[in-house]
């Protein structure tokens, strides 16, 4: 009688790249979905163009690199970048800002380093970052939502708000403060009272209009990648945990210096996409489990400080850069204990006992 | 006899300070956001370096071995003293830019390496020569970096060069174009560490380029592209 001999990892669905980065395109439908009831078609536009950006970019880069071409497109990761990319930017950016970003991204965040799973930095966060210093007020220029603009840009009037120069006459997008900008900038009146004067916020249904929906929807799309096991729940809940916590800590009930509430913070910025697109990218985030705790975790700290005490409204990007520099440490420190051993080992200790 | 050829392939090349050694990166990365900084603090480090060099040389022979690094620094902190009176005398404006990077000049490695490296085991003429043209490549490289930095982070070049070079500069000012509202990231410090590392890049790369082609001159046999014989002689 012949026993196969199976060796680790014992995976019932065999999964490649391609697969796993086709799940997480399609996992960010939801939270697409509600980006375009609310503002229109923006988003989509931008997620197509900077998806053809990005192929253009990876295949220029590994031409030069003479790597295969045609393998590592297959693999979709640099859609997946470019998605991502594109749905952090304001879905009204002119075309040359997200063209910028995803080149960066593409360029200089990963094929620089030597292409996926050598970048120590999650790409879409750093063309995020490079655009946010860069271009600061084309970056923080969000259309008002549905409900309260009235209508968003029909297709054609997106496009011809994108590419400016495929429109006979200017057409142009109303911005409006996010959630974020008005509780950051709000000085002088109680939470109960700006609630009731600003538009955003008294429209909404939980916390305030429109981009509360979108989070939710990004939500749902990373219930979806829990259930399909691409990754654990340890980051995001940590991540979201730690958020949580930092909130509840520091909420006075609504005074005029408030931080908002916990559900605020969970529900308003890329909180969700943050917490179920970024910071569970395999490449740069800890491997271990102890290790993905921290990371996540920490990222929420972060994201709180800068949100709250740091000079941009919201902090995502900025916090999950932080935290990919500690990656490297923090699972250093984080081994887990491997069968046969009694106690958790260094990675540098030596073998000689 | 020194080998001048030799110190300017060096200098300028071979061994260049900011690309090869990478010395000095302090001010060579925080001043050069554009071409006038750059060509300003290029200027003076160059000028420190080559007095210090002929001056270290002239004493090479009275200083003991011990107390060798004190004399060094005191006389480029000397140089550098003069430097900075100087450029604050004739070029106010562009020192009040520079600002504190004119006397950290003092703490350039660069200048202390090549004292204690060359000045101070060789005689007078080629120390001079080696300051001279270590400083030139310094400079060389921060120049160009800050006009890359300066056309992609604000889409000028040569803007404001009347700080150091008079009224007759006043003019030199090029936009590259008119509704470019610049690529910041390229102007603040990530952007010149990235720059940095494409110039050392692309030094490489045509290091590589040069001895691939001088390979194929020398006519080098590739390994395993020729069986071996057992007849006719073995080269």
């Amino acid at each position: 009688m012949a026993f196969l001999r199976v060796t680790s990892p014992h995976d019932h669905i065999r999964r490649d790249t391609g697969d796993i980065m086709r799940l997480v395109a399609v996992a960010a439908l939801p939270g697409l979905a509600a980006l375009t009831l609310f503002f229109g078609w923006g988003n989509v536009i931008n997620i197509i163009w900077a998806s053809l950006v990005a192929i253009a970019c990876e295949a220029a880069i590994l031409k030069l690199r003479k790597r295969p071409v045609s393998f590592y497109i297959k693999d979709y990761s640099a859609v997946v970048t470019a998605v991502l990319l594109a749905l952090a930017i304001p879905p009204y950016a002119p075309w040359w800002l997200t063209m910028v970003g995803v080149a960066f991204a593409i360029i200089i965040g990963k094929q620089i380093y030597g292409g996926l799973g050598f970048n120590p930095f999650n790409p879409a966060m750093l063309g995020y970052v490079v655009l946010l210093i860069s271009f600061p007020i084309e970056m923080t220029s969000w259309p008002s939502p549905a409900n309260i603009a009235g209508s968003t840009p029909d297709f054609v009037e997106s496009l011809q708000i994108i590419f400016p120069m495929f429109a006979s006459v200017p057409v142009d997008a109303i911005t409006a403060a996010t959630p974020l900008d008005i509780m950051k900038q709000n000085t002088s009146l109680t939470t109960a009272e700006f609630y009731l004067s600003e538009p955003v916020l008294n429209q909404g249904f939980l916390v305030a209009s429109g981009y509360e929906w979108v989070n939710l929807g990004f939500l749902l799309g990373g219930i979806f990648l829990l259930q399909q096991r691409v990754y654990t729940w340890h980051a995001p809940v940590a991540f979201l945990g730690a958020l949580t916590l930092c909130a509840i800590l520091f909420n006075d009930g609504g005074s005029s210096a408030s931080k908002g509430s916990a559900l605020f913070h969970l529900l308003s910025g890329g909180t969700m996409l943050g917490a179920f697109f970024i910071i569970t990218d395999p490449v740069t985030s800890p491997t271990t489990i102890k290790g993905k705790l921290w990371f996540g975790g920490c990222a929420g700290v972060i994201v709180f400080i800068i949100r709250c005490w740091g000079n941009y409204p919201d902090a995502v990007a900025f916090a999950v850069l932080l935290m990919n520099l500690c990656a490297p440490t923090i699972e250093y420190y984080t081994l887990p204990r491997t069968y046969g051993h009694d106690r958790s080992r260094r990675a540098t200790e030596k073998d000689d006992s | 006899m020194a080998n001048y050829k030799e110190l300017t392939v060096n200098g300028l090349w071979k061994n260049n300070p900011a690309l090869v050694q990478v010395l000095g990166l302090c001010p060579l990365l925080a001043v050069s956001m554009n071409t006038v900084n750059s060509l300003g603090l290029g200027i003076a480090t160059m000028a420190v370096l080559t007095l210090s060099n002929l001056s270290v040389s002239i004493i090479r022979n009275i200083v003991s071995d011990a107390i060798r690094l004190p004399a060094f620094v005191l006389i480029i902190a000397s140089f550098t003293t003069v430097i900075d009176l100087l450029m604050k005398a004739f070029t106010y404006e562009l020192w009040q830019i520079l600002g504190i990077f004119i006397p950290l000049i003092v703490t350039n490695c660069m200048i202390l390496g090549r004292a204690d490296a060359y000045a101070s085991r060789n005689p007078l003429l080629p120390s001079l020569y080696d300051g001279f043209i270590m400083g030139l490549g310094f400079a060389l490289v921060m120049i160009v970096l800050g006009m890359i930095r300066e056309i992609i982070g604000m889409g000028t070049l040569f803007d404001g060069m009347d700080l150091l070079l008079g009224p007759v500069a006043a003019d030199w000012r090029i936009v590259i174009s008119e509704d470019y509202s610049g690529f910041l990231v390229a102007a603040l410090p990530p952007g010149a560490f990235i720059v940095c590392g494409f110039l050392m890049a692309a030094k490489n790369a045509i290091d590589m380029k040069i001895e691939e082609a001088a390979k194929a001159k020398r006519g080098d046999v590739v390994k395993g592209s020729k069986r071996v014989r057992t007849t006719g002689t073995i080269s």
